[in-house]
């Protein structure tokens, strides 16, 4: 176990827009112990994203960061509340690829049509290293190196339309790794990739986080590469996190119906099925999110009288949900709740 | 990019050559021929022409050979002699009538494109960065103001100013006492002092076009995931607008360098015509209507030609800071 690297604490973003408010995030807590990796999962729109965007205070207008505590722990002494940081001045810009680097879902336009990769590899470095031109141009060659691309020193001069999707991701993360940062948050990394690619990216991940030590802020959509990066697991659902536990409990004795719903819905080789389950309803509309307990209208568990307004219990030692009912109709130890 | 270039150059090559055969039918396409009109003219103050008289000129100004051979003729003579004929109505050859005008007209061009670009990409980078704010409405309003008002009015406002405020010589590109004096220093501050009136007329309705797609590109792009990288790693925020998404945004003006300056000899007769201005577009009318030959074709050839040359160098200016585009 590590040190606390960076503390979420009951986030709130939302999105001010002339149609209303999106409250994209409301109320998210994540621990992300140094050295470790954090899944964030979930399905599209409910608020991982922009979690990852508030972590570097990035959340564009008309967006906003309303309440809760980002506190990093760069300092073990003195966290840094990012939350309360200028999202445009010095001390932000610093923590930001310095200490927290970021990879995106798209490596095709994350990176620039006009210039070369070169010329934003040596940018990201030279805006955090006093290093010349010919070093920082070095170091570059090294990490691409280090990720897997050949011609290293030809690759500086080329532009992102003459690469492909797995090498642009790759030179994605040799950029996020100049600075050497202690979180690398990883938004989709692999979702644009095709399967093969897919697992070489994963593969490269994993090593990378042994050599450098850093951690992994991880966010997907799919529960198989979950099972393949994250140490913990964090679901979320409509904003809020309605699961935490490390990655064993979450797949083996999830607590939260939406989990459960969330295992059911995915193929397993080792059981037979007829059909695939799928969870009932749709995710609803984000201006007119459900009262009480957000899932209620999908949940076969759901109860009016008890399930108005669900806390966050620690059902099992280290693992917590946002249920109401959960002690009710939790499995026994060792249960395999999606057998 | 060397492939590129040549390539680029044989097109314009060949552009060229069907450019002035084009030129060259659309001169003789009205009936009748510059001694026609000339006939009319002179028929109206009671003076007629003999036939003898007419068949003469006719031959002198070698009016009657075939089509082909006066093309190849006149094509001919540009080509080795750079002799562009002689202007029928005013009797002396086209090049003594031109070649100033045109550079004024090249002068007056880039002067406002200059202050387009100048005034028109911070504000458009400014609205879109800060879409909706106040700033944003007021660049807005005016920018559809300077669309609105027709530029001859502008032109005859701004005279006004310029002589009741600053009691200053308006219209043409001198005072009269610079108009024939040899370049110096003067002569170059007297310039500038006219040149200003004509930049903001032309140039307003341009400024406000500008505006408009500069922030509609502009709010393309910064919502562009590489934008958001830039901001990942760091980089300050006018820094990256600057560096990212405005570089992208701007390669659709750099594909229209060439096309402004045949707007501004067709575009703008009216101006020039307010203004005084000693451009090509007034001449060009007035040699159309008298079926002045030698000299329409001879402009018509000479803006073509500028055109191809402007494309071209936009053509190269946008392989340069686009590398999507040398790839083909």
């Amino acid at each position: 176990m590590g040190d606390t690297l960076l503390e979420v604490r009951d986030l709130h973003v939302s999105f001010y827009l002339t149609e209303g408010i999106v409250r994209a995030v409301s109320g998210v807590n994540l621990t992300l112990q140094a050295g470790r990796t954090l899944g964030v999962v979930g399905e599209s729109g409910c608020g991982k994203s922009v979690t990852a965007r508030a972590i570097l205070n990035m959340v564009q207008r008309p967006g906003r960061i309303d309440q809760g505590e980002i506190l990093w722990y760069g300092d073990p002494d003195y966290p840094v509340d990012i939350a309360q940081l200028d999202s445009r001045g010095p001390d932000i810009r610093n923590l930001r690829w310095g200490e927290i680097a970021m990879i995106f879902q798209e490596p095709m336009t994350s990176l620039s049509p006009v210039h070369s990769i070169g010329n934003q590899m040596i940018e990201a470095i030279r805006l955090h290293h006093n290093a010349t031109d010919a070093e920082a141009t070095q170091q570059s060659v090294e990490l691409l190196n280090r990720v897997g691309l050949s011609q290293p020193e030809r690759l500086l001069g080329a532009y992102r339309h003459e690469l492909s999707g797995g090498m642009r991701q790759r030179v994605m993360i040799a950029m996020a790794l100049t600075c050497s940062p202690r979180l690398l948050i990883a938004d989709e990394p692999t979702t644009a990739l095709d399967v093969t690619t897919q697992s070489q990216i994963l593969d490269l991940m994993r090593d990378l986080q042994d050599e450098f030590g850093m951690a992994i802020l991880f966010i997907t959509h799919d529960l198989g590469v979950i099972a393949e990066m994250a140490d913990d697991v964090a679901v979320m659902y409509l904003g809020k996190e309605v699961e935490i536990a490390d990655v064993d409990t979450i797949f083996h004795q999830a607590a939260h119906p939406y989990t459960q719903a969330l295992l059911r819905s995915i193929p397993r080789h080792d059981v037979v099925t007829e059909r695939l389950e799928s969870i009932v309803g749709n995710v609803p509309d984000p201006y007119n999110i459900p009262s009480g307990c957000a899932f209620h209208p999908r949940c076969h568990h759901y109860l009016p009288e008890e399930c108005a307004d669900p806390e966050l219990v620690e059902v099992r030692p280290g693992q917590w949900a946002l249920c109401a009912r959960t002690p009710e109709f939790l499995p026994a130890s060792g249960e395999r709740t999606n057998a | 990019m060397f492939r590129f270039i040549v390539r680029r150059i044989l097109t314009a090559a060949l552009t060229m050559v069907a450019i002035s055969v084009v030129a060259f039918l659309i001169i003789e396409l009205p009936p009748g021929d510059y001694l026609t009109s000339y006939a009319a003219t002179l028929a109206e103050q009671g003076d007629i022409l003999s036939e003898e008289r007419l068949e003469q000129m006719r031959v002198s100004f070698g009016l009657g050979e075939p089509l082909p051979t006066r093309y190849f003729k006149w094509v001919g003579n540009i080509v080795l002699r750079g002799n562009f004929g002689r202007s029928l109505e005013w009797r002396i050859p086209v090049n003594q009538i031109i070649w100033h005008r045109i550079g004024y007209t090249v002068l007056i061009n880039i002067s406002t494109i200059l202050f387009v670009w100048t005034v028109a990409i911070p504000i458009g980078v400014y609205s879109a960065t800060r879409q909706y704010s106040p700033g944003d409405y007021i660049a807005t309003f005016f920018g559809f103001l300077g669309l609105a008002i027709p530029n001859f009015m502008l032109a005859l406002v701004l005279m006004w100013i310029g002589f009741s405020v600053f009691g200053q010589h308006v219209g043409g590109l001198f005072s009269p006492e610079y108009r024939d004096a040899p370049w110096d220093l003067n002569k170059f501050i007297d310039l500038l002092s006219h040149l200003w009136i004509p930049m903001v007329v032309v140039g307003t309705a341009g400024t406000a076009g500008l505006i408009r797609t500069m922030r509609a590109n502009m709010l393309d792009e910064i919502t562009q995931p590489y934008v958001e990288t830039a901001r990942a790693k760091g980089l300050a925020e006018w820094r990256l607008i600057w560096k990212y998404p405005v570089r992208v945004a701007l390669n659709p003006f750099i594909s229209t360098i060439g096309y402004a300056l045949p707007e501004l000899v067709g575009g703008v007769v009216i101006v020039a015509v307010v203004l005084n201005l000693p451009t090509i577009g007034p001449i060009l009318l007035r040699s159309l209507l008298s079926q002045d030959m030698f000299l329409a074709g001879a402009i018509i050839l000479i803006v073509s030609v500028l055109t191809i040359i402007g494309t071209f160098i936009s053509d190269i200016m946008l392989a340069l800071i686009d590398p999507r585009i040398r790839l083909e």
